[in-house]
C-alpha cells in the first residue's frame, strides 16, 4: 500500500500482472492439450447430437436445459466448419461434427471443447476481480483464484464439451458486475451498464441450465435488500429533482432508480431469455427426430416432416371428409386413433366379458388404418357434397373406419384395461345383439381461440358419445398382445376439464370423393396433397415448446455414476468419464480433495461464526466495527448464499444427480475460504498472525500437491500403473478401473 | 376524533368520558412518539395500541407506568414500553372483571352467537346419509380397531382414530360394523357418537378463527367477518360432518394457533398462571395436531418459527439479563418440545397398549414386534430352533420395515437385465414368501434327521411355489444400478453355479448352526461374490410395486443385507418354544413411524385415479364426491362455497398489494395518523402470521410426491379466511381515503353488508352440496342445482 501512494503507476502494473498470470496460467491449465483424448467423452455424446442437430438446423427438444447452452456449443461446431474450410481438408472432415464416437480429426474437438474450456478458464479472474469488489485485500483475491485454479474437478469439466463451466461463468460475471454497480459511486450514471450486464448475465445463467434460475434469485433478493434501503434512504427524493441540501447524496430519485433496478434485473433478462428461444427456434427450422412430442399446428410449421404431408390439405373438416386423428397427448407416444381387423376377445384374462366388435386403438405410426371418413348421420353418402358443409361445434356425426367400413362405436361395455371406462369398438349392422351407439357430438375445445368451425390441426375437438355423454378418450395404457400392444381407447364419463388425454386433432385432412368402397380405398392409400398454409407466431411455438421442456419427464432411473447431493459434500462419489481403450490412461471427474476439504471447513467455521456474532450484536456486544461487519455480511450472502442456492435445490429434484452438479456451488465455497482466512487475521488471530500465515501458506502448498497428485486422472497422462492407481484411491468408494494386461 | 376511530359509532355511543380520556391521551402519546421516532423505520408498530386498553383509566395507566420503572421484565425497548404497558392495562382490566361494561357483554353474545351458528349448521342433518361416506371406510374400520383390539397399519398417527374409536365406544357402537365399502348402509349400528364427535370438533373452527382475528385484529368487524366465512361454507360444513381425520386435525391445529395467540397476549407478564396456561395448551394442541396426521408438522413450524422470533426479540431486549433469557428458553423448551414429545409418545404408547391381537398390518412389523400380538403365528412360536436341509422357510430382511424374500410367476420386463423371474420383498405374508433350503448338490435329503446348516455352508434357496432357484449374475438390478439384478432361475430346482449361496452368520465362526428368528444372516453369492441385499427402493408397476433385491458388491455390513429366518418348518425336527426378546418401546416407535413415512410416500397416484393438483385448490377447481353419483342416489358433494372460496383468493392478492403499499408507506416516512400506523401494525403482524400459516400449509404440497387432494387445502383455506377478514376490514376501514367522513362510512357499512349477503345467498344456494341432495344433476333444468355448475369441472 505504501508502495501504491508513492507509485500509483507501478501498483496497477503489478495488479495487471498477477491477474494476467492467473489468466495465463487459467488459459495453460484448461486448454492444454484439449483435443486429447480424441474421442467421445462421457456427456459429449448427449451434447454432440445437439451440435450436429444444430449443424444440420433439425429441430429439438432437451427438457434439460434451456436453448442458450447448446448454442454455445454449436458455435465451436460451427468455428469447426469453418476451420474445415480454410484449412480445405477434405469435405468428409467437415461431416465428422459429431456423426460417430471416434472424433476423425483433432480439429474438431478443438474447437468443439474451445468454449467450455475458455469460460472455466475466465472463471479465474473473475474469482479475483469478484474478491478484490467485496473490498478483499489482493492476497485474499489471489487465494481464492489458486483455489480455483487448482481445482482437479473443474478441471476436467471445463475441458470437455459440457455446459458446468459456461453455467459457472455466467454466476459468476452477473455477481461481479452486480456488485460493480453496488459500489460504484451513485452519481454515475455509468454504473448502470454494470447492472444492465448482470442482469443479461443472469439471463445467460438461466439459459444455460435452469438452475442459473437460484442464483439469480439470489442476485434479485440481494438486490431487492438494497432497493428496500434506497427507499428507505430519506435523503434521496420521490420523483421530484433533487433539492440542494440532499445532493451530496445523488442526483437521482428514488422512482428513476428502482424503475432503472426493475428494467436492468427483470425485463432485460425476460427478454434476453425468449431471445434465446428465438434465435433457437429461427436456427431449426427443419422437422427432425423431436417432432412428434409437438403439436401439429408446431410441426406444420416445420420445415419436411408433417408439413409435406399437410400443405395444401383443406383447412375445413366436412362431412365427407377423409381424416387421421392424433391425440393430443403426447404421452406415452404421440398416435392416432385406429381399428384394425380383429375383434376384442370375448373373454379376457381376468374373466370379464367383452362386446367381441372390431378393436378401436390408437396406433403411434403413420397407417392406413388411421384414416377415418365423417359422415352425416342423416346422409348415406360418404363424399363431400358441393359445396362442403362444414363441421361445427355441437354437430353430430358418425365416423366410419376408411379401410373396414364400421362405426365407432361405444356402450357400457367396460374397457378392456380400464374397467371403469366405456369400450370404444368397431360397429357393424351384422351383429344385432347389440344395438348401434355410433353418434358422437363434436365439441370444439379451443372454439374462442381459432373457430366454430373445424379445422384441420388447429382445432383440438372433443367427442363427446351421445348416448352416454362419456368421451372418447386415450388411456395410455398398451393393450396385450391380442391388441397388438397398441393403445387403449376408451369412452369416460369423467371428463375434468382440459386434459390433453381427452382432445383429437386432425392431421391429415382431404375431402373424399368416391363412394365405392373399392376407390375409395385406393383413394385412402394415396397421399394428400392440395394447398393451405397454417403458421403459428413466434409466441404460441414459444410457448408451447417451454411448456414441454417443463413437463416432458424422461424416464429417469438411476446411472451407475450418479450419486445423491449428501455425497457430494465429503466427494463420496467420482465419475469415470474415459478409459483408454487399451491402456490403463483415464480421465475421471475428482475434486481435489485438500480443497474440498478445506471448504467445508471454512463452511461451518462461517456459520458458527455467523451465529456467534449474531447473537453477541444482539446482546449489544459489537465484536466489529461495523464496516467490518457489513464485509462479513457480504461475504456471506455471496459465498454461502452462492454455495446454498446452487446445492439445496437439489434435494427436492427427482432427476438423476451427479457430482458434477455440486460444481457451482464449489467455486462460492472457494471464495469464502480465503476470505474467511483474512477476516480472522484482521480481527480474530491478532496475536499469531505469523502462524496464520504459515497455516495458510501450508494449506496452498497441500492443495498444489494434491493437484499435482491427481493430475494423471485429471489430464488422463501420464498413464499410470494398476499399483499408482491404487495408491490414488483416497476413499473406499471411488470407482477406479484397472485394466488387467 | 373519527378519524381515529375504528367503529366510530359503538365507541360514540358506549364509550365514556374515560374513554375520550383515554383516546387523547393515547393520540398524544402517539403524536409524541412519531416525532422522537420519524427516522426509525424498525419497530413502527410499537404505536400500536390495544383497543380496550383505551376504556381504562388514566389510574390504570398510571398503575402500570411505575412498574415499568422498577420491574426490569416488563420494560422493554423504549418503542415497546407502549405496548406492553397497554397491554398490560387491558389484560389486568379483562381478569378483574370489575365494572364490566357493556361492550363486554356485547362481544359475548357475539361469542355465543358464533357459536351456535357454528353448532347448528355443522349438527344439522348429521345422521344423513345413513351409509359410509367416502374414506369413513377407512377411518370409521380403524376406529372399529380400536374397539377391537386388532391391529393395523395406517400412514397416519393414531391419534385420530384412537379419539374416534373412543367417541364411538362411549356412545355404545360396538365395533362390529365392518366398513367395507362407501354406500354400505349402517343400519341398526350406532355411527352418530362418531360423527356427531368429528362435528363438534369442527364446529369449534369457526370460534377459534373468530377469537384468533379478534386477537390479532382487535376488532370485531374483522373477526365477524372471518367466522361468517367459515361458517357459511359449504365445504367447511361438509368435512366436518362425517367420521374423517380431517375435523380432528383442524381442531388442533386451529387449537394451537388460538393458544399461540392468547400466549403471546401474555408477553408483558412472563411465568403467571395464565402465560403458563396457554404456553402447555399450545403443546398440547401441537402434539394433538401431530398425533393426527403429520400435516402437523406445519403448524409446528408455524409455532416455531414464531417462537424463535419472539425469543430473538427477547435476546435483543437489554433489559432482560441473560438468565431470564434462558428462562424464557428453558420455558419453551419444555412447553413446545418436551411436553409434545412426550404426549405424542404417549398417544403411540397407548396405540401398542391397546392393539395386542393379531391383524392386518402384521407383516409391515419386524418379528420381534409379531411376537407380542395374541393370534400372530410368533406369538408364543414353536419351530425347530437352528435351521436345518429340507425346511420351508420365509426370510426377513433386517432393515427397518424390511420385507420378506418372496417371488412369484412373473418375469422381469424386457430390458431390465435378464428376462428372468422377479424376486422381490414383499411386506405383506403370502405363501410366495416360503422358500425351501438345499444342499448344493442335491435336492432332498431322504433319510433319518436333516442335517443342520452352519456358518459358511453353501445352500441353494429353491422358491417353493414356482421351483425357481434363488440366482443372481452379472446384470445389472432394475433401480439401483450398482448392483447386479436377482432372479428365480431353473425348474424344477435344477439350475447352475450362479444359484449358490454361501451362509454366513453375522459374528459367527466356521461351524456356528443358524439360530431361527435370533440369528442375523448373510447370503454371499458364490459365483459374484456379492451379497443379497434389498435396497428398500419400490419397483414399478411391472414389479408390482413390491421391494427390489439386489446382489450388493459392497460387502458392509449393514441392515439391508442381514436377513432373518422367521418361519420356520421341518417336520423331521422337534419344535421348541422360542420366546423372542421383547422389542424396546423406542425400538417398535422408530419402525412404525419409518413404516408410515415409507407408506406415506408409496401412495403413488394411481393412473385411473383422478388426481387433484395443488393449484386446483385455492380456485375452487374441483370437489370430492362424498356420497352418490346417479340421480337417484343421495350426493353429497365436498366443494367450498365458491363466493367465500373466491373472495379468499382475492383477498389474499389485496393483502399482498395492502401490505405492500403500508411498508413502502412506512419504510419511505409518509405521515400517516395513529390509526392508519395501527392498520400497517395489524396488515403486518397479524395479517403476516396468518399469511405465513397459509403458505405453509399450502406450499409445502407442490413438492409432495404422494396423491394429493382437495381437502388437503383445508387447514390452509381456515388461515387464508382469517386473512380475508383482516383484509377486507382493513379495506373498509381505508374508505375514507375515497370518500369525506360521513359518506366513507355509509360506504362501509354497505360493503360490510354486501359481504354478509352475498355469503349467506350464496350458502342458501349451495347448501345442498353439504346437506345432500337428489334428483337430477345439475346440468338438467329440473335439478335443484341448475344453472349452479359455475365450473365445467364441479361434478354434482
Amino acid at each position: 500500500a505504501m508502495l501504491g501512494l508513492q507509485l500509483p503507476l507501478l501498483v496497477t502494473v503489478q495488479i495487471n500482472m498477477e491477474l494476467l498470470l492467473l489468466t495465463l496460467l487459467a488459459f495453460w491449465t484448461r486448454l492444454s492439450q484439449l483435443s486429447y483424448p480424441n474421442a467421445v467423452v462421457f456427456d459429449e455424446v448427449y451434447y454432440g447430437q445437439f451440435v450436429s442437430l444444430y449443424m444440420k438446423r433439425v429441430f429439438f427438444i432437451d427438457e434439460s436445459g434451456p436453448p442458450l447452452g447448446h448454442m454455445i456449443l454449436a458455435v465451436g461446431g460451427y468455428v469447426c466448419v469453418c476451420l474445415c474450410v480454410c484449412v480445405c481438408v477434405c469435405v468428409c472432415v467437415c461431416v465428422c461434427v459429431c456423426s460417430c464416437a471416434e472424433y476423425p480429426s483433432g480439429v474438431c474437438v478443438w474447437s468443439l471443447r474451445l468454449l467450455p474450456a475458455v469460460c472455466g478458464s475466465l472463471c479465474v479472474p473473475l474469482v479475483y476481480l469478484l474478491i478484490l469488489e467485496l473490498r478483499l485485500t489482493h492476497c485474499t483475491a489471489l487465494g481464492a483464484a489458486l483455489l480455483l485454479l487448482l481445482e482437479n474437478s473443474l478441471i476436467v469439466q471445463s475441458r470437455f464439451m459440457l455446459l458446468e463451466s459456461v453455467l459457472i461463468f455466467f454466476q459468476l460475471l452477473s455477481f461481479l458486475c452486480y456488485l460493480r454497480f453496488h459500489n460504484a459511486p451513485h452519481s454515475s450514471w455509468s454504473r448502470y451498464c454494470w447492472l444492465l450486464l448482470s442482469g443479461a448475465s443472469c439471463a445467460a445463467a438461466v439459459g444455460v441450465k435452469y438452475m442459473g434460475v437460484f442464483s439469480y434469485l439470489l442476485l434479485l433478493g440481494v438486490a431487492c435488500l438494497h432497493t428496500w434501503q434506497l427507499i428507505g434512504d430519506r435523503a434521496v427524493s420521490h420523483v421530484s429533482p433533487a433539492s440542494p441540501h440532499a445532493s451530496s447524496v445523488t442526483s437521482s430519485h428514488v422512482c428513476v432508480q428502482c424503475v432503472c433496478r426493475c428494467v436492468c434485473l427483470l425485463l432485460v433478462p425476460l427478454l434476453l431469455y425468449v431471445f434465446w428461444f428465438y434465435v433457437h427456434l429461427s436456427v431449426l427450422y427443419r422437422s427432425g427426430p423431436h417432432d412428434q412430442l409437438m403439436s401439429s399446428a408446431f410441426q406444420a410449421s416445420l420445415e419436411g416432416g408433417l408439413s409435406r404431408i399437410t400443405q395444401g390439405q383443406p383447412l375445413e373438416v366436412a362431412f365427407g371428409s377423409q381424416v387421421t386423428l392424433r391425440s393430443s397427448a403426447s404421452q406415452p407416444v404421440p398416435c392416432w386413433l385406429h381399428s384394425h381387423k380383429a375383434n376384442y376377445p370375448i373373454r379376457y384374462d381376468n374373466g370379464r366379458g367383452s362386446s367381441h366388435q372390431q378393436q378401436v386403438t390408437c396406433y403411434p405410426f403413420k397407417d392406413v388404418n388411421n384414416w377415418w371418413i365423417i359422415k352425416d348421420p342423416g346422409r348415406q353418402e360418404l363424399v363431400v357434397s358441393t359445396p362442403p358443409h362444414p363441421v361445427r361445434h355441437g354437430d353430430i356425426i358418425q365416423l366410419v373406419h376408411g379401410m373396414t367400413s364400421r362405426f365407432l362405436n361405444s356402450h357400457d361395455v367396460a374397457a378392456p384395461m380400464s374397467p371403469h371406462a366405456q369400450e370404444v369398438s368397431g360397429y357393424i349392422d351384422f351383429n344385432v345383439s347389440m344395438p348401434a351407439q355410433n353418434l358422437w357430438r363434436v365439441e370444439i375445445f379451443n372454439r374462442e381461440a381459432e373457430s366454430e368451425v373445424w379445422k384441420t390441426i388447429l382445432s383440438e375437438v372433443r367427442l363427446v358419445h351421445v348416448n352416454t355423454s362419456a368421451v372418447l378418450k386415450l388411456s395410455g395404457v398398451s393393450l396385450p398382445d391380442w391388441g397388438f400392444r397398441q393403445l387403449e381407447v376408451v369412452a369416460d364419463k369423467l371428463n375434468k376439464g382440459h386434459q390433453s388425454s381427452l382432445s383429437w386433432t386432425v392431421e391429415e385432412h382431404r375431402y373424399g370423393t368416391s363412394q365405392e368402397q373399392k376407390e375409395r380405398e385406393a383413394e385412402l392409400h394415396s397421399p394428400t396433397h392440395i394447398d393451405v398454409d397454417s403458421n403459428i407466431s413466434f409466441w404460441a411455438k414459444f410457448l408451447e415448446l417451454q411448456w414441454k421442456m417443463l413437463t416432458v419427464k424422461q424416464e429417469e432411473s438411476e446411472h451407475k455414476y450418479s450419486s445423491s447431493p449428501l455425497e457430494w459434500i465429503t466427494m463420496e462419489t467420482n465419475i469415470a468419464y474415459w478409459l483408454h481403450p487399451s491402456t490403463n490412461a483415464q480421465i475421471h471427474l475428482i475434486g481435489n480433495p485438500v480443497s474440498w476439504g478445506v471448504a467445508n471447513l471454512s463452511l461451518s467455521a462461517y456459520q458458527l461464526l455467523a451465529l456467534v456474532y449474531l447473537l453477541r450484536r444482539r446482546r449489544g456486544i459489537k465484536d466489529l466495527p461495523d464496516d467490518a461487519w457489513s464485509q462479513f455480511v457480504a461475504v456471506g450472502w455471496l459465498c454461502v448464499g452462492g454455495w446454498a442456492v446452487n446445492f439445496l435445490p437439489f434435494f427436492l429434484m427427482e432427476k438423476t444427480l451427479f457430482l458434477y452438479h455440486y460444481l457451482p456451488a464449489l467455486c462460492f465455497l472457494f471464495l469464502l475460504t480465503p476470505a474467511l482466512l483474512e477476516h480472522t487475521h484482521s480481527h480474530l488471530c491478532l496475536a499469531h498472525r505469523r502462524a496464520l500465515c504459515v497455516c495458510a501458506l501450508a494449506a496452498a502448498a497441500s492443495v498444489f500437491l494434491s493437484y499435482r497428485t491427481f493430475c494423471p486422472l485429471t489430464y488422463g497422462r501420464p498413464e499410470l500403473s494398476a499399483n499408482q492407481l491404487q495408491d490414488l484411491r483416497w476413499r473406499e468408494s471411488w470407482d477406479i478401473l484397472y485394466r488387467r494386461r | 376524533m373519527t378519524l381515529l376511530d375504528g367503529e366510530p359509532t359503538k365507541e360514540y355511543q358506549e364509550g365514556s368520558g374515560v374513554a375520550r380520556l383515554g383516546y387523547s391521551f393515547n393520540f398524544l402519546m402517539a403524536k409524541g412518539e412519531c416525532t422522537t421516532q420519524w427516522s426509525k423505520t424498525e419497530d413502527t408498530c410499537s404505536t400500536l395500541r390495544n383497543r380496550k386498553a383505551f376504556l381504562s383509566s388514566e389510574k390504570q395507566q398510571q398503575d402500570s407506568q411505575p412498574k415499568d420503572g422498577d420491574n426490569s421484565q416488563t420494560a422493554g425497548h423504549s418503542s415497546k414500553d407502549g405496548t406492553q404497558s397497554s397491554n398490560g392495562t387491558s389484560a389486568q382490566w379483562t381478569d378483574r372483571g370489575t365494572d364490566p361494561p357493556r361492550k363486554e357483554t356485547h362481544s359475548s353474545v357475539l361469542l355465543l352467537l358464533v357459536t351456535v351458528l357454528s353448532f347448528s349448521t355443522r349438527l344439522y342433518k348429521i345422521m344423513e346419509p345413513a351409509h359410509v361416506c367416502w374414506d369413513e371406510t377407512h377411518f370409521g374400520k380403524m376406529g372399529s380397531y380400536y374397539i377391537n383390539r386388532t391391529f393395523f397399519f395406517d400412514v397416519h398417527p393414531p391419534l385420530g382414530k384412537m379419539l374416534i374409536g373412543l367417541a364411538g365406544y362411549v356412545t355404545g357402537y360396538d365395533g362390529t360394523f365392518p366398513f367395507i365399502k362407501p354406500g354400505d348402509k349402517y343400519e341398526h349400528h350406532n355411527y352418530w357418537g362418531m360423527r356427531g364427535f368429528c362435528a363438534v370438533l369442527g364446529s369449534f373452527l369457526p370460534v377459534f378463527a373468530y377469537l384468533i382475528v379478534l386477537e390479532l385484529s382487535q376488532s370485531r368487524t374483522a373477526a365477524l367477518i372471518t367466522a361468517t366465512l367459515l361458517i357459511f361454507d359449504t365445504g367447511c360444513i361438509t368435512i366436518s360432518q362425517y367420521i374423517l381425520l380431517d375435523p380432528i386435525l383442524m381442531f388442533f391445529i386451529m387449537g394451537a394457533v388460538l393458544s399461540m395467540v392468547k400466549f403471546k397476549q401474555q408477553t408483558h407478564r412472563p411465568f403467571s398462571a395464565p402465560w403458563w396456561l396457554w404456553l402447555v395448551l399450545t403443546g398440547v394442541n401441537l402434539a394433538g395436531a401431530l398425533g393426527v396426521k403429520f400435516v402437523g408438522l406445519f403448524v409446528i413450524l408455524l409455532v416455531g418459527l414464531n417462537t424463535a422470533w419472539d425469543l430473538w426479540g427477547l435476546l435483543g431486549n437489554l433489559h432482560l439479563s441473560l438468565v431470564d433469557i434462558a428462562k424464557h428458553f428453558l420455558a419453551r423448551v419444555v412447553g413446545l418440545i418436551l411436553l409434545p414429545l412426550f404426549l405424542y409418545v404417549t398417544i403411540f404408547a397407548i396405540h401398542f397398549v391397546v392393539l395386542n391381537k393379531s391383524g392386518p398390518g402384521d407383516g409391515f412389523f419386524s418379528s420381534a414386534f409379531q411376537s407380542r400380538l395374541i393370534g400372530n403365528n410368533l406369538h408364543n412360536a414353536s419351530m425347530p430352533e437352528y435351521l436345518a436341509y429340507g425346511s420351508t422357510i420365509t426370510v426377513k430382511n433386517l432393515r427397518i420395515a424390511g420385507g420378506y424374500l418372496h417371488s412369484h410367476w412373473h418375469l422381469y420386463p424386457e430390458g431390465v437385465g435378464a428376462k428372468q423371474q422377479q424376486v422381490t420383498a414383499y411386506l405383506h405374508k403370502d405363501y410366495n414368501n416360503l422358500w425351501l433350503v438345499h444342499r448344493q448338490d442335491e435336492n432332498n435329503t431322504q433319510s433319518g434327521a436333516p442335517d443342520l446348516v452352519r456358518h459358511g455352508d453353501i445352500i441353494r434357496l429353491e422358491h417353493k411355489e414356482t421351483t425357481r432357484n434363488l440366482h443372481s449374475h452379472l446384470h445389472e438390478a432394475p433401480l439401483t444400478k450398482k448392483h447386479f439384478q436377482v432372479t428365480g432361475y431353473g425348474i424344477n430346482a435344477t439350475g447352475d453355479a450362479n444359484d449358490l449361496w454361501q451362509v454366513e452368520v453375522c459374528g459367527g465362526r466356521k461351524g456356528d448352526l443358524v439360530k431361527v428368528l435370533r440369528s442375523k444372516v448373510r447370503f454371499l453369492h458364490r459365483a459374484t461374490g456379492c451379497v443379497l441385499y434389498s435396497s428398500g427402493k419400490t419397483l414399478p408397476k411391472w414389479g408390482w410395486e413390491q421391494v427390489e433385491v439386489t446382489c450388493s458388491p459392497y460387502l458392509k455390513e449393514t441392515p439391508s443385507s442381514q436377513w432373518s429366518i422367521e418361519d420356520h418348518i421341518n417336520p423331521k425336527l422337534p419344535n421348541i418354544s422360542l420366546s423372542l426378546l421383547k422389542p424396546h418401546f423406542l425400538e417398535i416407535l422408530l419402525e412404525s413411524h419409518i413404516v408410515m413415512i415409507r407408506g406415506n410416500s408409496g401412495l403413488k397416484p394411481k393412473d385411473n385415479e383422478m388426481n387433484s393438483k395443488p393449484w386446483h385448490w385455492p380456485i375452487n377447481y374441483q370437489g370430492l364426491r362424498f356420497s352418490g353419483v346417479n340421480e337417484t342416489e343421495y350426493r353429497v358433494y365436498l366443494l367450498g362455497n365458491p363466493v367465500v372460496w373466491w373472495i379468499n383468493l382475492a383477498s389474499l392478492g389485496l393483502y399482498v398489494i395492502m401490505v405492500a403499499v403500508a411498508s413502502v408507506a412506512l419504510q419511505r416516512g409518509v405521515p400517516l395518523d395513529q390509526r392508519r400506523r395501527e392498520h400497517c401494525c395489524v396488515l403486518r403482524r397479524g395479517g403476516g402470521l396468518l399469511l405465513l400459516g397459509w403458505l405453509l400449509h399450502y406450499a409445502p404440497f407442490y413438492t409432495m410426491g404422494r396423491i394429493l387432494y382437495y381437502h388437503h387445502y383445508f387447514p390452509a383455506m381456515l388461515f387464508s379466511s382469517m386473512l380475508t377478514g383482516i383484509t377486507l376490514h382493513i379495506l373498509l376501514q381505508s374508505t375514507d381515503f375515497l370518500l369525506r367522513p360521513p359518506y366513507s362510512y355509509w360506504l362501509q357499512k354497505v360493503g360490510q353488508m354486501l359481504l354478509l349477503f352475498s355469503v349467506l345467498y350464496s350458502f342458501y344456494l349451495f347448501h345442498p352440496l353439504s346437506y345432500g341432495m337428489r334428483g337430477p344433476l345439475a346440468h338438467e333444468p329440473a335439478s335443484a342445482m341448475a344453472g349452479l355448475r359455475w365450473m365445467d369441472s364441479w361434478e354434482f
